[in-house]
């Protein structure tokens, strides 16, 4: 049977959510294009993983060496594209995370397969894979064809495929590594931490979220009023922390913190997916921008398009008032 | 150390109202302004870095259209040394994987010892231009990078990862970095500098200038449309002091204050 590979993402010997929602995409494209699940496993000590995967994919390819611990895009290109030339999967997906991202165009452009990247959705018509993706700051969808070839390389956006679990029973099936020494041209050095600051924003129940649309560092002021009056703390999107506004520990995103508080009020900020991703699990959502067509009011329970200016400091007011 | 920067000029769609054009497959572009790509501002900001300690020449180059010109002076403005123009309008709406290999015909004939693009385009959102790229000219490469530290033969990076986790490598030069925003503060550029720019020649390559291989298509546009609403939103409507008003009143219903 054709085979659909998933390429399992794990660091520091964890699976990442990822993987379990690239299995879930695979699941749903190969019952409808009879296809064969086989997840693809490059790691050290992976037993725990195999647990987990297990009733997801038809088959597992285990490639078990120490020198898969970590992730080196190098290595896992050598040895995924040996598999993809032997067996010539219908399709194989990768996640589009800092992985996927790094990994991805670069192995399917030495094999020379047709890719795509952050694909939302993907579906094949009369052979032809068609892709659903975003463009344009997320306001626009676009639907796209890829080239006619008898194998794909398509990366998944996080989110896109909430993970079910399956039924399956996988085949564990163990290769051997064609390639296992890092090339001394990228060497893996180490992990380092994020530096834990003073506040924690994944530990209040009231997050408000600031954007470019603040404008200037002295508007950051009228916002700190606002999250005192309501007794929550400041987080922010990507450029507020690029600008060195506030510290990294109050991003709100996929590089950043991911927020659950009760509420989050997004104020100046677009909505691009990044930054929902680490708030859209929030209980209730707010959005105050100026643009209607801002991506952000796609996540929201209750929106006010206005000035973020003019809104900021009556709604500290208001709140006041009714405490 | 001579530095290629990759620079995409784009239209400024964050703020703006966007609408698809009459052949459903692009956007209307008379209204929007264009600018460079802002992942791309902080890629030239760390050549100029990487210039200031260990000299060398700043290569800009652009896929893009004659108002690409523009882009390219500021860049020169900014400390690029050289900046190349490759003729848009010689080419077919090329797709990701073309303009990459478009990109390298040019690059094959510069020397460099780094490779710096932007880590995605804000208007086509790919972020694999810069990867494709390394893989054809067969360099090293290192995506998502917030921190250089470079000697003449070899350089340190820092990619981010997810959560804020960083993920350290080492790599040989000459090598290829696609740079994420918040890796420096890219400078303004001086009035004085850019009328200075405004003088400096712009290299144009028509297709008769690059020796191309055949082009491979890997994607095509087929329609571009409104993302179908996930989750009805309610627009509370006023005045600003009626809508804070409301808004207020929501918060209190829920408890939070
Ligand atoms: C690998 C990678 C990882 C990333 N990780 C993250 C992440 O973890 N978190 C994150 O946030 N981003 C992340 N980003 C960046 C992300 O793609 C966006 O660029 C970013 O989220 C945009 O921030 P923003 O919404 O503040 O700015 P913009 O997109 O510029 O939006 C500003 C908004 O403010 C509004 N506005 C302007 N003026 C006013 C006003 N006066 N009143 C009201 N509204 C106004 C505008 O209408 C607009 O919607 C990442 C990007 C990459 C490539
Ligand atoms: N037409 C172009 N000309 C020059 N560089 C480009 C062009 N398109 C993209 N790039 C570079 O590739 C990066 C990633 O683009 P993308 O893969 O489209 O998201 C950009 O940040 C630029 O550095």
């Amino acid at each position: 049977m054709t085979e659909l590979f998933v390429l399992i993402e794990h660091r520091k010997g964890e699976i990442r959510d990822i993987s379990f929602e690239l299995l879930t995409c695979a699941k749903k494209i190969a019952e409808k294009e009879n296809l064969n699940v086989t997840a693809l496993l490059l790691g050290s000590k992976t037993d725990q993983i195999i647990d987990k995967i297990k009733n997801y994919a038809h088959k597992i390819y285990l490639f078990d060496d120490p020198v898969f611990e970590n992730f080196n895009s190098e290595i896992y290109q050598k040895n995924l594209s040996d598999i993809i030339k032997k067996e010539s999967p219908l399709l194989t997906l990768i996640g589009h995370t800092a992985f996927g991202m790094d990994l991805c165009p670069a192995l399917a452009t030495e094999l020379n397969i047709p890719f795509s990247t952050d694909c939302l959705n993907l579906t094949f018509e009369d052979k032809k894979l068609k892709v659903t993706r975003q463009m344009f700051d997320g306001k626009l969808n676009t639907h796209e064809i890829l080239r006619e070839n008898p194998s794909y390389i398509i990366t998944i956006r996080a989110g896109s495929f909430p993970a079910v679990e399956g039924n399956f029973n996988a085949e564990i099936v163990k290769l051997s590594p064609k390639e296992t020494t890092e090339p001394e041209y990228r060497k893996f050095v180490e992990y380092i931490e994020a530096a834990i600051g003073d506040v924690d924003i994944t530990k209040s129940d009231v997050v408000i979220g600031i954007g470019r649309g603040i404008r200037e560092q002295e508007n950051l002021e009228m916002i700190e009023e606002l999250a005192a009056s309501i007794g929550g703390v400041v987080g922010c999107s990507r450029p507020i922390v690029d600008a060195d506004w506030l510290p990294k520990d109050r991003q709100v995103g996929s590089s950043g913190k991911i927020v659950k508080p009760k509420l989050y009020i997004a104020i100046g900020i677009s909505g691009a997916f990044q930054h929902v991703m680490g708030m859209k699990n929030s209980d209730t959502i707010i959005a105050i921008n100026k643009d209607p067509n801002a991506p952000i009011f796609n996540e929201a329970d209750y929106g006010i398009v206005d000035d973020l200016m003019k809104v900021v400091p009556i709604l500290k007011e208001k709140i006041l008032e009714m405490k | 150390m001579d530095i290629i920067v990759c620079i995409k000029r784009v239209p400024q769609t964050a703020e703006a109202e966007v609408s698809i054009d009459s052949t459903g497959k692009s956007i209307q572009k008379d209204r929007l302004t264009f600018d460079m790509n802002e992942s791309d501002t902080y890629a030239l900001e760390e050549a100029v870095l990487l210039k200031e300690k260990f000299e060398g020449n700043i290569t800009v180059l652009s896929l893009g259209y004659p108002d690409t010109d523009d882009t390219l002076r500021i860049a020169l403005a900014k400390g690029a040394d050289n900046a190349i123009r490759i003729k848009a309008e010689n080419f077919e709406n090329p797709d990701a994987f073309q303009t990459a290999q478009i990109l390298k015909s040019v690059i094959k004939t510069i020397n460099f010892d780094i490779i710096l693009t932007g880590c995605i385009a804000t208007d086509d959102a790919y972020s694999q231009i810069g990867v494709t790229l390394a893989e054809l000219l067969e360099i090293p490469h290192a995506a998502l990078v917030i921190k250089v530290d470079a000697n003449e033969q070899r350089t340190h990076v820092h990619r981010e990862l997810e959560e804020g986790l960083i993920e350290h490598l080492d790599i040989k030069l000459p090598a290829l970095l696609t740079i994420l925003t918040g890796i420096n503060e890219p400078r303004y550029a001086s009035l004085i500098a850019i009328r200075r720019a405004a003088k400096k020649e712009i290299q144009q390559l028509g297709k008769e200038n690059i020796e191309l291989e055949d082009l491979v298509i890997n994607s095509v546009i087929e329609e571009l449309y409104v993302p179908p609403v996930t989750k009805q939103v309610e627009i509370l409507t006023g005045s600003p002091s009626e809508t804070a008003t409301k808004l207020a009143g929501i918060v209190k219903e829920k408890g939070l204050i």
